[in-house]
């Protein structure tokens, strides 16, 4: 490629992180893949489309930060380079929260375009975190994306309301009405993975999830106590300690970006008695 | 001897709820209402207007929220020279 001729425009991806079921690892996976891009080099946004709900702030961090958000822009109130707050810990990442004060309805289809297409001319990735449900906010943070991430647990509510939205982004969505437009890439991401009741028969199996969704799988996030630590801290669970969770979110982001890396379920290492006694060398 | 070995580093369930505390303060207080800081801004605008020109783009506001305390840091673009003033 021409990378070193001439400097290339953004990629100007954008993506977004849904489910239809709450409680899945939304906002985790859109900030742990947020922040893995960016410290791979690409400059990455995630947009908060909770609208009344604002948490990605909590989750990333910068909650002490926020003076305009998404809507202000939407509205008029504020230009966007206002409402960016630029990570301390990674320069190429940026987030853009939402109001805890308005409702979703604050959000327009002719605001959110408005916005994704400034952010297009800025950024490599732009992450939406999509609202719990299939209701206005759901569908306005996937209605311009071009690629999803649809975060399942291996449970039955979960694996239901995933097909929902898979559905959905295949009928309802700006790609979905436009002749000729290749459908939006959508890909499975597994969260709260327990191999140990997995393989004791309490709970369904990768590959069963995967043969009743159709949809490739991005990655598999094993349950580990780093997401709960993470979040507690409002560090993204890829820049915190190494974790198994953290390593997982590492290879998902690495495939979300084409790189061919093998499926592989990392287990959290717990010290050891003498490990414990004698001091921690991890 | 235990008591040291077995605990892990400061547990983050305490930075959890530091965070949460100062944030939910600010939130009840109303200090989050809605046109509270566009407002602010267009009114910083509107006074800077009355003696020098300077665009929409010029204004900057920064906010830092702390338990004690939180500072808003408002900068101003000037054009040219009147900056020298």
């Amino acid at each position: 490629m021409s990378k070193d001729l001439i400097p290339e425009a953004p990629l100007g991806k954008v993506i977004v992180v849904t489910s239809g079921k709450g409680g899945v690892g939304k906002t985790t996976t859109s900030a742990a893949v947020g922040a893995e891009l960016a410290r791979r080099g690409h400059k990455t946004v995630v947009i908060d489309f909770d609208v009344g709900l604002r948490n990605l702030d909590m989750i990333m961090g910068c909650e002490r930060r926020v003076v305009f958000d998404f809507i202000n822009v939407i509205q008029g109130d504020a230009k966007l380079k206002q409402a960016l707050i630029r990570d301390r810990r990674l320069e190429t990442l940026s987030v853009l929260p939402t109001s805890q004060t308005r409702d979703k309805d604050a959000l327009t289809r002719e605001g959110v375009e408005k916005v994704l297409e400034e952010l297009r001319q800025d950024f490599d990735y732009i992450i939406c975190d999509s609202p719990a449900g299939i209701e206005r906010g759901a569908q306005m943070a996937m209605y311009f994306a071009d690629e999803a991430i649809v975060v399942t647990n291996p449970e039955v509510s979960s694996v239901r309301d995933s097909d929902r939205v898979l559905g959905l982004l295949n009928s309802i969505t700006e790609r979905a009405g436009k002749e000729g437009a290749e459908p939006v890439k959508a890909q499975v991401l597994i969260t709260r993975h327990n191999k140990a009741r997995i393989d004791s028969g309490e709970m369904m199996p990768v590959e069963d999830v995967l043969e009743i969704l159709a949809v490739p799988l991005l990655g598999i996030i094993p349950e580990s106590a780093a997401v709960l630590r993470a979040s507690n801290l409002g560090v993204p669970v890829v820049l915190d300690e190494p974790s198994a969770a953290g390593t997982a979110y590492e290879d998902a982001a690495g495939r979300l970006i084409g790189e061919q890396i093998e499926m592989r379920i990392a287990a959290d290492r717990r010290p050891g008695l003498l490990q414990r006694l004698f001091g921690r060398t991890a | 001897m235990f008591g040291f070995s077995l605990r892990p580093r400061k547990a983050s369930a305490s930075t959890a709820k530091e965070r949460l505390q100062i944030l939910l303060a600010h939130e009840r207080s109303g200090g989050t209402r809605p046109d509270c800081l566009p407002q602010l801004q267009r009114d910083i605008l509107e006074v800077i207007r009355r003696h020098m020109q300077i665009g929409d783009e010029a204004i900057d506001i920064r906010m830092e929220r702390g338990d004690e305390l939180s500072s808003l840091e408002i900068n101003i673009e000037f054009p040219g020279k009147l900056g020298m003033n």
